[in-house]
């Protein structure tokens, strides 16, 4: 039987070329209709090497990115899931990474998820019973030990790449490349930073990370986002804690009008302009996409900015039909999971 | 996973004790927990998680954040330093991080806790460090 999935592994392969890496998210749908979530695939997934599925982003239910991203599998994407400890429990957790590993999905982007309260229920109970750094160590354990936190054996255990966020923006400052250390030290893979608008401070940040040395231990994407708008400017600078946006280009797209064409292509620009700074910053490996709810836009980025994928895509769109459904993932595990090596990164 | 406490060696033989009488723990327990919350509650508004971690944060308690975080802020931090999701109250890690500049103990800033064993919520802290905690939530 040929390969079902062609495309696993392919994020890990990406970042192990030494090559500049890009990834990108979509949202997931809100509707049960399974052909919205490949509508948006299909508009990405030339022009990237992994795609990001986020997991109620801001509190706002969505569908389960765990079903989304199994469906990015069917379509000869390797996906990321995200995976936060906002609606988990430590053992909701272990058994949802075992479930994405049975359906194909090995990236995992481990978060501690934002919290309900900018979110459509605030009066919702927050979990939090471990943040995601455990998070991360808890996916590791899985992984190399074959275990359960228990201590219950796994067979065979699931062969998970797990990732962390990070975020340059928010205070303590000082302490922010200290906790991407840990992050690294508990199992990271590979690190997708905030959305950096505001390129300066994302300088001297990369600067402490790498006087730590960790650009040497984890590749580091940089999160681009195009903006859409003035309004949307200004609700990511008031309304997103974490986010910070120069005024400068909320005047910048103040100045363009409100002529929809007009205005998006700007952001593009904008978004293209940021991509070229943060190209000449060193321990960078790479960009990743939040273009949000507005996919079509990573095509006109990837032109303009001149980005390209690490790895060539898997041929077709996966000639999937729904009806290959139940064919879909064995995943194919190694007997012997190796101990991860540092990725051959030299920049 | 988590690592052990420095425990002074002359506590030790209690801790022996306390490990092979349960029912002895327990109740010197009950004795010893209600005086000790009671001072950290008022001194540093702890909220008797039972696995202390106040001596490396700056006497700081971390389980003040929403989010329980013990290991660094989260990215939701204001540019002011507040809390996303308290605006009045200060972020805990950004009291901790200035605090534990001037105090011992820094250097266990860095370290990777554990998960929280939530059985021992309410419980003497500084008698659970001397009997030892049970590693991984496995008595």
């Amino acid at each position: 039987m040929a390969d079902v999935t062609p495309a696993r592994g392919r994020l890990e392969r990406a970042l192990r070329s030494g090559r500049p890496v890009v990834t990108c998210e979509i949202g997931s749908p809100d509707g049960a209709d399974p052909e919205d979530v490949r509508k948006r695939a299909r508009l990405v997934r030339d022009y990237v090497d992994a795609v990001n599925v986020p997991d109620n982003t801001a509190g706002v239910v969505h569908a389960a990115p765990i079903a989304s991203c199994a469906i990015l599998v069917q379509e000869g994407i390797d996906p990321i899931l995200h995976m936060t400890c906002r609606d988990r429990n430590r053992m909701a957790l272990q058994s949802d990474l075992l479930g994405a590993a049975l359906l194909g999905i090995r990236n995992i982007l481990c978060l501690t998820g934002d919290h309900m309260i900018h979110g459509d229920q605030p009066e919702t109970k927050p979990v939090y019973d471990v943040d995601s750094i455990v998070l991360l160590e808890i996916a590791n354990h899985l992984t190399r030990e074959g275990k359960y936190l228990s201590g219950r054996e796994i067979k065979p255990p699931p062969d998970l790449f797990p990732g962390a966020a990070a975020e340059p923006f928010a205070p303590p400052y000082e302490y922010r490349p200290l906790r991407l250390a840990k992050k690294v030290d508990a199992g990271a893979r590979f690190i997708q930073t905030q959305i950096v608008f505001n390129v300066e401070r994302f300088r001297e940040y990369m600067g402490r990370v790498c006087d730590l040395g960790l650009h040497r231990r984890v590749p580091i994407l940089a999160g681009v986002a195009p903006i859409r708008s003035v309004k949307a400017a200004t609700f990511m600078r008031d309304e997103v804690p974490g986010m910070e946006v120069p005024d400068r280009l909320i005047r910048r797209m103040a100045q363009v009008g409100d002529d929809k064409k007009r205005r998006e292509a700007e952001g593009i620009a904008i978004c293209v302009e940021i991509i070229e700074e943060i190209r000449r910053i060193p321990g960078v490996a790479g960009f990743h996409l939040m273009p949000i709810n507005w996919e079509s836009a990573v095509a006109k980025i990837s032109r303009e900015a001149r980005l390209e994928p690490a790895t060539p895509t898997p041929k077709g769109p996966a000639e999937a039909t729904p009806s290959r459904l139940e064919a879909v993932p064995v995943a194919r595990i190694p007997k012997d999971p190796s101990p991860p090596t540092p990725l051959p990164l030299e920049r | 996973m988590e690592p052990k406490e420095h425990v002074p060696a002359m506590l030790e033989p209690l801790g022996r004790f306390l490990r092979r009488h349960p029912r002895a723990n327990l109740q010197l327990n009950r004795a010893v927990a209600p005086f000790e919350n009671s001072a950290k509650v008022l001194l540093f508004s702890c909220n008797m998680c039972g696995q202390c971690l106040l001596h490396e944060n700056g006497f700081t308690c971390l389980m003040n954040c929403p989010k329980q975080l013990r290991n660094g802020p989260c990215g939701g931090v204001r540019m002011n330093g507040h809390c996303e999701v308290k605006p009045e109250m200060e972020c805990v890690w950004v009291t901790a991080e200035r605090r534990s500049r001037r105090l011992p103990g820094r250097a266990l800033f860095l370290r990777i806790h554990g998960p929280l064993d939530w059985r021992r919520k309410g419980s003497s802290a500084i008698l659970n460090a001397v009997a030892g905690w049970p590693g991984n939530g496995k008595e």
